[in-house]
């Protein structure tokens, strides 16, 4: 803090006791703010603590409604994993959201980087076009995409649900602000070294693009990996369904045995939580940077 | 590299043009987009194209082709449908319900996680985790809370002396219920915008008006709200487009019901298309929709301009 001598102004004084008396206000001011905080936090892991709760419980013991457990077991979860396709839908989902997250990070930088560093006929023709699609949320889209894909016979096979998602507006303009915003002069070097475009943009430009590439990434991935209402028109095959059109579907065939139900919401976000505790920091910036939603 | 060009007395390069002859450009530049392009004609421009085109048609999932000419004949069935107006006024009343609580809620949060300095990966994890869960497991868990006799909600209401609606059953309640699950399920996005926007306020402003003898409520009266105005904005549109495109929570925790109390827009498309064959109808209430998130997207582009111009 400042240090006062003992002739300083009296205004001067004034201010600092004041700041002093705030010091303290403020202090307990936090105190209460982390209390609050702290209750809401709490309130808001109950949901998913009584759901690890009920699983944790023999079927029989689900209907006492109480945190206790008399008899902890697995077996729920022993039952998902052996008597349900839930290993199948894991599968399925890992497959689609990994290819839709590829096709979407590298298509849309590729095109963002024509339209961020190269002068042609229609380039602003062309960005436009492409902006105007993020004005087209995708579930309008579900009946014509439908048609399409019954239509050269596409309906139940992994394609279905990975080309409609690839094309992502949102994605080419984000690689684009990326983009704009790297100095040139790495790329000037190159260019005297007499690397084409295309080298340039995988050996210079995409290793510095990271931060993007894992925004993207992540993102689409968790989209594609979450989507039920497209996945759920095209997958009507058990064996090729993701997790949550598996899940939408079984539901109601579990009836009151609810650990068995909970067991199956559980291993079906286990894949997620651990997307999120890996990547904490990148969806975080990813969400700050950009607020991409939807 | 500077003194390279000046050696050379060549001109220096433009910063966009890449130095390159634009022909070359024009190539590579086909090369680039090629991709994106070709995936995004056939898969969303040429679908919205063929969807529009659809709703003129009496367009059948179950026969090729367009069948037969309609005319304006789907949109005026739905414009005067019982069943498209109040599945549109679900979507409204659920957006009213989860708009208002899901920003202040979530600034409220952002404000005070502001404020504390240690474990914000705890308050990170507990709002943001439920997030990036699937609809269909957040529904599953959701569905048990709201048992009626034995879920844990209806329960807990009963020892403290309250009786609980049938929540999901009961059509006065169903909709708060999936409200209430959404706000749950979606705060901690909102949340972490908020915090972004917290930490771009410059501190010294916070400094200096503590100098001048503001306490924290008026802090946030006069610092905190003014500077997230924008942000507040992006909230509330990004908020208000998500809860319209409402679907999954309908669709697997109440289908809609009970009678048909909670079947939003998007899942009367999906009823009329894939339950009774009705496409060339189905894509009429799909461009009828879009037209209205294309409304909200427009008030927001002119909120936007107007505090642009106020900066």
């Amino acid at each position: 803090m400042v240090a006062v001598d003992t002739v300083a102004p009296p205004r001067a004084a004034a201010a600092l006791s004041a700041v002093a008396h705030h010091d303290w206000r403020m202090k307990l001011f936090n105190r209460i703010c982390a209390g609050v905080l702290i209750a809401f936090a709490l309130v808001w892991l109950i949901p998913l603590a009584w759901a690890l709760d009920t699983a944790l419980k023999p079927n029989a013991e689900t209907t006492r409604t109480t945190w206790l457990i008399e008899n902890p077991t697995v077996d729920a979860f022993v039952r998902a994993l052996r008597d349900t396709d839930m290993l199948s839908w894991y599968g399925a989902s890992f497959i689609t959201s990994t290819l839709t997250a590829v096709g979407t990070v590298v298509t849309g930088s590729l095109a963002a980087y024509a339209l961020s560093r190269m002068r042609f006929r229609y380039r602003n023709v062309v960005f436009w076009f492409v902006l105007a699609g993020i004005m087209i949320p995708g579930q309008v889209l579900i009946v014509p995409q439908f048609r399409e894909f019954d239509a050269v016979g596409w309906l139940n096979t992994y394609w279905a649900v990975i080309f409609p998602q690839v094309p992502t507006a949102v994605a080419v303009f984000i690689f684009k602000q990326f983009f704009d915003g790297l100095p040139r002069d790495l790329e000037e070097a190159a260019r005297v070294d007499g690397a084409g475009f295309f080298r340039i943009y995988r050996q210079v430009i995409m290793p510095l693009a990271r931060p993007a590439v894992a925004a993207v990434a992540i993102f689409t991935f968790v989209h594609t990996w979450n989507n039920l209402l497209w996945p759920l028109l095209v997958l009507t095959n058990p064996d090729l369904m993701t997790v949550p059109v598996g899940l939408a579907t079984v539901q109601g065939a579990f009836g009151i045995r609810y650990a068995d139900t909970m067991a199956m919401a559980i291993l079906g976000a286990l894949p997620l939580v651990a997307v999120f505790l890996l990547f904490q920091r990148n969806i975080v910036e990813g969400i700050a940077g950009t607020g991409l939603k939807g | 590299m500077t003194t390279e060009t000046a050696t050379r007395a060549q001109p220096v390069p433009s910063r966009h043009s890449l130095t390159r002859p634009r022909s070359e450009q024009g190539r590579a530049a086909t090369g680039f987009l090629a991709p994106f392009l070709a995936l995004y004609l056939l898969f969303i421009i040429g679908p919205a194209l063929y969807g529009l085109l659809m709703s003129f048609f009496d367009t059948s999932l179950v026969k090729p082709g367009l069948s037969a000419f309609a005319g304006i004949d789907n949109y005026v069935e739905a414009l005067s449908s019982t069943a498209f107006w109040s599945s549109l006024w679900h979507t409204i009343w659920f957006t009213i319900l989860t708009t208002p609580p899901l920003i202040l809620l979530a600034f409220v949060l952002a404000l005070l996680a502001d404020r504390v300095k240690t474990g914000r990966w705890f308050f990170r994890l507990a709002f943001f985790a439920p997030y990036i869960l699937p609809s269909a497991v957040v529904a599953l868990i959701w569905m048990w809370i709201y048992t009626p006799e034995l879920g844990l909600l209806t329960v807990t209401l009963q020892k403290m002396g309250i009786t609980a609606p049938v929540w999901l059953g009961d059509p006065a309640w169903a909709m708060p219920s999936l409200a209430i699950t959404t706000l749950w399920w979606t705060l901690g996005f909102n949340f972490v915008l908020y915090l972004a926007g917290l930490q771009d306020i410059p501190r010294e402003l916070y400094e200096a008006s503590a100098i001048d003898g503001a306490g924290p409520w008026q802090q946030i009266r006069t610092i905190t709200i003014p500077m997230l105005g924008r942000t507040t904005t992006l909230v509330a549109v990004l908020q208000v487009i998500a809860s319209l495109k409402v679907f999954d929570q309908m669709y697997i925790m109440t289908s809609g019901g009970p009678n048909f109390a909670t079947r939003s827009i998007l899942e009367y498309v999906y009823d009329e298309g894939f339950t009774n064959y009705r496409v060339g109808y189905a894509a009429a209430i799909s461009t009828l929709f879009f037209l209205v998130v294309l409304a909200v997207s427009a008030v927001w582009f002119t909120l936007v301009r107007g505090q642009e111009k106020e900066v």
